[in-house]
């Protein structure tokens, strides 16, 4: 039974309230006192040499202001990465420079060239139309294998290849794991290719900048998940404006799923124009934009190797992938395909040897980064993919193979050096099996047979690392931030608490469960506490939100503040019981001396910390306000078992899902409903990427789906209701609230399970020469793969 | 520039639009009623629908000069004159219906419209109905198990 | 979107009036166009809205039977008040993009516009419609001129579509992934004197008649009659990411087999 507030309660979110009846502040709603637009003009070839830019016709157009071409930017840096690989042999990567606007190349369509500010955006939009680059296009590279091939064009000449770095991981392991292949009773090798994803979040980024000459300040509001970390990136790498004179304000954002965790172009851009036009500047991206300007995510191609004893022990695992940077390196992207991979390729299995190779590689295409999972996908979908191969080559139950495999002690050290705290792969199989009614399949494919369908089952386990992360070993790994999380917790003198956290909430739920938490610390109830987030101004330095990390770190670094201001309180509630605060307890909002009746409410000590008239003085500051920096000791390891079933039209080939169940341990949970709801989006972007999504360039670099026209997003009818289940937990031990994370889990465990349901059909419908079809399973792909 | 009256929320409104204006670009910046959102450009995501005249239309799809004289109604004017929730917005805040809120008051027009039409649909006519809303955050499961519970078919939504 | 006037006439004459100007455009429901417009596709000098002509509105039944239906009535409007006379045809309404766009997008726009893809087309093909413009009557066979292409001349404007009321008739879609248009439509529509299918959505040149399965089919209306047949040639189909013009071409028989025995 879930309580009815705080921890573990089914809170009603009281975001909603605000969206629900059109009172959200997104940033496009933002609009600043004589504010001017601009229109960038972009490139329209994936490749060229850029010799000139023509803008006197537009010039002459109505309200224009001015047009900006890279020459008109001096002293403005490129967009800087935050991550720096070491490759195999101790190299760094190749870091090619990242301009706001093109200088002597354009290097992907999308790229922005010029900027053209006017009154009006009507106007900032027929003007740029009038704009005319001067590009002498050259042949583009697109096809990352052909990238790296010799006498491949260069899509940066001056770093002198397209092969940003050739990581392997363990390097030291790889003669072991060679060797094990060597000797292995069974080997199941598959190539596959992990789509390349446009995240889509429906709300198009915008960007407003503002500057005031009578302060020297700048301000740039923007669809951000992580204020903070644009402020330092564009504020010391790119425009040279210290902290304290740039505020960046993240407000409502409407969804991220990564794609809002970078620095972009625009960003700088509208806050250097304001400055230069000294008037506020404002950027609306419009969807078809957002599809060539948005960093991509994905867009692996693998080869994954297995290597088994009789008996289907996994002796060793060996990967071969090429991953796609896009045109220049953003602002995480070097990490994703190794770090974020890599480590995580041991899954929930026992594999003693691993070796993972890596070749990250610069195309003519829109740069990639990370999306939902970021890194973990790749991982688990090659890896459970492999295993359901094997245990058709072997004749095994693929859900046997899985549980002979299991890791089943903790702590775990992986050979891909990371170390499980806590988890019970077992116990979430076996939810797993009860949720999903996996007995009952057979009965249910006699039933699809009868129309004619052939219906498939698909299982998987995944393991992710969230609560990005601990600094010191980031820092090793070649992060070039730390990965703390920060949080203020202010108490009032009449009681009330407002909480400021670096963590950015954009469709979590943060304003509702981190509330839940401190007001469970407390004992006081949730509308008494208040969650700030998103602007520079008034939360502390923080890192912000992705990678599942925000109620593992910044919860943390929430719990430790409030454990400093009750520290505090509990000191003052002794001072005015003449006790020993060893003695005082806190408990439903009121202190308490143990032992006795005498107690003290929680509003009379707050108001003697702000009113100190009986008060220590002498051993305490009046005031009741303390701050946190949470770095993690570990990441956490959240853990699940998904299953699917899809009938499959021989007809036609497609695909429609049936039914959805996903058991996760994510340690212990702050708000069931919240977490539902993660886990019910991330399924559907999984789900989107396995059936519908998949960014399609041809081979002169341009986007043939660049539109809902032709980017399938997954609609309410190409998905069922899911069944999902949390009840299995192992908490986390290295954080204080045991929790682990839940939003990417979703979108890493989906689509292996859809992959594994459709090959599954097929098989079962006699087409047992097809093992594997790349994603997206389109009708049309599978309708090919039947056909032979 | 034309003149354009029309009624929105129950107050008569007029302004001065071009040509080229859509009905959305009115409501967002003519009349500061920015609960209406832009998610796309073709026409697909639904963010921006109202009712013209009862019906749910893509006020990014109408330009404000075909809705002169018209009665329509955005997300602003769904919830009673003291705030109180009306019982559809209301069954989404009580089943997460909603995560970072930019596809909801499309989502919820469009869901005002089909239980005008259709007081009591299956999940499946949800489903259906729902073709023109794009949501990236929920997965759709807890927006069709509101809308369900909207309808007073509260056994449905407990029966999963 | 690129500057234009916007006009809205009251009468029909009006209309026609302001569409005898150079560059100027009739908007229908504008589901289609108005994106279009948004890519910076069209630039008309101005459009003249057809929405305040009430003559152009409404569903109808004439003397011979046929279900008439004004050009700038609105999907749902077939999609409710053709029910009860012309199912198949009321079906395929109600299937049209999504109900907000059903409920702005119009008879008389699709048709004009003759996207290769559109559903309407096919009703019109399959059923041996007249296209009925300010003009002139002009038989479905001949209006249809290849992708985005029709008979009708500059300011020339669809007034009504009259529809003879089929024995039997269904139209099922295959519906392209992400923009639901169709893939493959297949409308068969069985008359005392034959049987004619109209297929839409597979060919570069449009809506087209699928004579093979028509003589079939008024042999035998049977779904298996359809599945006897080889699937037609895969040269001039469609391709792309979607699928290729065999997985079209084979679309093709199976979503017309499928509709024969849907038929009612």
């Amino acid at each position: 039974m879930p309580k009815d507030f705080g921890i573990g309660a089914n809170s009603k979110r009281r975001e909603d309230v605000r969206f629900l009846t059109g009172d959200g502040r997104y940033t496009d709603d933002i609009n600043l006192h004589g504010q001017a637009h601009v229109a960038f003009v972009r490139s329209e070839v994936a490749h060229g040499r850029l010799k000139g830019v023509d803008s006197s016709a537009a010039e002459k157009m109505p309200g224009i202001l001015r047009v900006f071409t890279a020459a008109d930017l001096s002293g403005v840096g490129g967009l800087p990465c935050g991550w720096q690989v070491t490759d195999r042999h101790g190299n760094p990567m190749l870091e090619p420079k990242h301009p706001v606007l093109a200088e002597d190349k354009v290097r992907y369509v999308g790229e922005a060239i010029a900027a053209v500010v006017a009154e009006t955006e009507a106007q900032a939009r027929d003007a740029a139309d009038t704009v005319i680059p001067d590009i002498e296009a050259l042949p583009a590279v697109v096809d990352m294998k052909g990238a790296v091939a010799e006498g491949a064009p260069l899509v940066h000449d001056d770093i002198g290849s397209n092969l940003c770095y050739d990581w392997g991981f363990v390097e030291d392991n790889k003669a072991a794991v060679d060797e094990a292949f060597a000797t292995a009773d069974h080997v199941t090798s598959l190539d596959l290719v992990n789509n390349r994803m446009i995240p889509n979040a429906m709300e198009p980024r915008v960007a407003v900048g503002d500057y005031s000459r009578a302060t020297g300040d700048s301000t740039l509001y923007t669809t951000s998940q992580n204020p903070h970390v644009i402020r330092l990136l564009m504020g010391a790498f790119v425009l040279g404006i210290p902290e304290h004179k740039l505020r960046v304000v993240a407000p409502d954002v409407g969804g991220g799923f990564g794609s809002k965790i970078f620095h972009y172009a625009e960003e700088a851009f509208c806050t250097f124009a304001a400055k230069a036009l000294n008037r506020p500047v404002k950027w609306t991206c419009t969807r078809s934009e957002s599809f060539v300007t948005d960093a991509h995510g994905r867009d692996h191609v693998t080869r994954i190797e297995l290597a088994l004893d009789k008996e289907g022990h996994f002796k060793a695992i060996r990967t071969d992938t090429y991953a796609n940077m896009g045109a220049y390196l953003s602002t995480f992207a070097p990490s994703v395909p190794t770090w974020l991979h890599g480590t995580l390729m041991a899954g929930n299995y026992k594999t003693p040897l691993i070796y993972v190779n890596v070749k990250a590689v610069f195309t003519n295409t829109v740069p990639v980064d990370a999306y939902r999972g970021a890194g973990r996908p790749e991982a688990t979908y090659q890896l459970e993919r492999v295993i359901d191969k094997a245990a058709r080559e072997m004749g095994m139950d693929p859900v046997a193979l899985r549980r002979k495999n299991f890791i089943t002690e903790f702590p775990y050290a992986t050979p891909v050096a990371v170390q499980y705290d806590t988890g019970d792969y077992i116990a979430t199989m076996d939810k797993l099996e009860e949720i999903a009614d996996l007995a009952g399949f057979e009965a249910r494919r006699a039933e699809s047979a009868k129309k004619g369908l052939l219906r498939g089952l698909g299982v998987n386990c995944y393991i992710e690392a969230c609560g990005i992360a601990p600094s010191n070993l980031v820092g090793q790994l070649g992060a070039r931030a730390g990965l703390y999380e920060s949080a203020t917790v202010r108490v009032n003198a009449t009681g009330g608490v407002v909480v400021m956290t670096g963590a950015h909430s954009h469709g979590q739920g943060h304003e509702t469960s981190f509330a839940q938490v401190i007001a469970d610390m407390i004992g006081i109830p949730e509308d008494q506490v208040d969650v700030v987030h998103g602007d520079t101004a008034n939360t502390p330095m923080g890192m912000g939100t992705y990678g599942s990390r925000s109620i593992a770190v910044g919860g943390s670094a929430m719990v430790r503040a409030a454990g400093k201001v009750i520290d505090k309180a509990r000191k003052i509630a002794a001072h005015l019981m003449e006790a020993s605060p060893e003695d005082i307890e806190l408990k439903d909002g009121k202190f308490t001396v143990a032992g006795t009746d005498k107690s003290v409410a929680w509003g009379d000590v707050t108001l003697a910390a702000y009113v100190p008239h009986n008060y220590p003085l002498e051993d305490i500051e009046p005031g009741l306000e303390e701050t946190s920096f949470y770095d993690p000791a570990n990441f956490t390891y959240p853990a699940g078992a998904y299953a699917c079933e899809v009938e499959v039209d021989p007809e036609t080939g497609k695909v429609t899902l049936c039914s959805f169940a996903a058991a996760d341990d994510f340690g212990n949970i702050i708000n069931p409903m919240i977490v539902d709801g993660q886990v019910h989006g991330g399924i559907a972007q999984g789900v989107g990427q396995a059936l519908l999504e998949g960014a399609a360039y041809d081979a002169s670099g341009q986007l043939l789906n660049a539109s809902y026209m032709d980017y399938a997003m997954p609609r309410a009818d190409d998905l069922p209701s899911y069944v999902v289940d949390h009840s299995c937990q192992t908490p986390c031990t290295h954080n204080p609230l045991g929790v682990k994370g839940c939003g990417e889990a979703g979108a890493i465990g989906s689509p292996p399970a859809v992959v594994n349901a459709v090959v599954d059909a097929l098989q079962r419908g006699g087409h047992t020469d097809v093992t594997h079809i790349d994603m997206p399973l389109t009708p049309s792909r599978v309708w090919a793969a039947m056909q032979g | 520039m034309t003149k354009v009256s029309m009624t929105v929320n129950g107050k008569s409104v007029s302004g001065e639009v071009e040509g080229r204006t859509l009905l959305v670009d009115f409501l967002r910046e003519g009349l500061e009623l920015t609960g209406t959102h832009v998610g796309c450009d073709t026409s697909q995501c639904g963010a921006c629908v109202v009712h013209v005249d009862g019906e749910a239309v893509k006020s990014c799809s109408i330009f404000a000069a075909e809705a002169e004289g018209a009665e329509v109604t955005t997300i602003e004017g769904m919830a009673a004159p003291d705030g109180t929730l009306s019982p559809l917005q209301q069954a989404f805040q009580d089943h997460h219906g909603l995560q970072c809120g930019f596809c909801t008051p499309g989502m919820v027009m469009s869901a005002a419209a089909l239980l005008k039409e259709n007081p009591r649909p299956t999940e499946a006519e949800v489903r259906d109905y729902l073709e023109g809303n794009l949501c990236r955050c929920t997965g759709y499961h807890n927006i069709v198990k509101a809308i369900m519970a909207a309808s007073g078919q509260e056994a449905a939504v407990a029966a999963e | 979107m690129y500057a234009f006037d916007f006009e809205r006439p009251t009468s029909l004459s009006a209309a026609l009036k302001a569409l005898g100007r150079e560059d100027a455009q009739a908007l229908a429901g504008g589901q289609t166009l108005i994106p279009t417009l948004k890519a910076r596709l069209a630039q008309p000098s101005s459009l003249v809205s057809l929405s305040a002509l009430a003559e152009l509105k409404g569903v109808r039944k004439d003397d011979a039977g046929r279900v008439c239906i004004g050009a700038t009535t609105p999907h749902a409007v077939v999609a409710r008040e053709a029910a009860g006379d012309y199912p198949a045809l009321a079906a395929l309404a109600g299937q049209i993009g999504d109900p907000a766009v059903r409920n702005r997008g119009t008879i008389g726009g699709s048709l004009a516009n003759n996207d290769p893809s559109a559903c309407y087309p096919a009703a019109a093909l399959a059923s041996n419609a007249m296209i009925v413009t300010n003009d002139r009557e002009i038989a479905a066979d001949d209006f249809f001129e290849g992708m985005f292409a029709t008979a009708l001349e500059e300011g020339e404007i669809i007034t009504e579509v009259r529809f003879p009321v089929p024995q039997a008739a269904s139209y099922l879609k295959f519906e392209q992934p992400a923009s639901r248009f169709a893939l493959v439509g297949a409308y068969v529509a069985k008359f005392a004197d034959g049987v004619r299918v109209a297929i839409t959505g597979a060919s570069e040149e449009g809506v087209f008649r699928w004579e093979a399965a028509e003589q079939a089919l008024s042999k035998d209306f049977s779904a298996e009659a359809v599945k006897a047949l080889a699937a037609p040639a895969a040269d001039g189909m469609i391709g792309d990411l979607h699928g290729s013009s065999e997985y079209r071409a084979h679309l093709v028989r199976v979503m017309t087999a499928r509709a024969v025995a849907a038929a009612r």
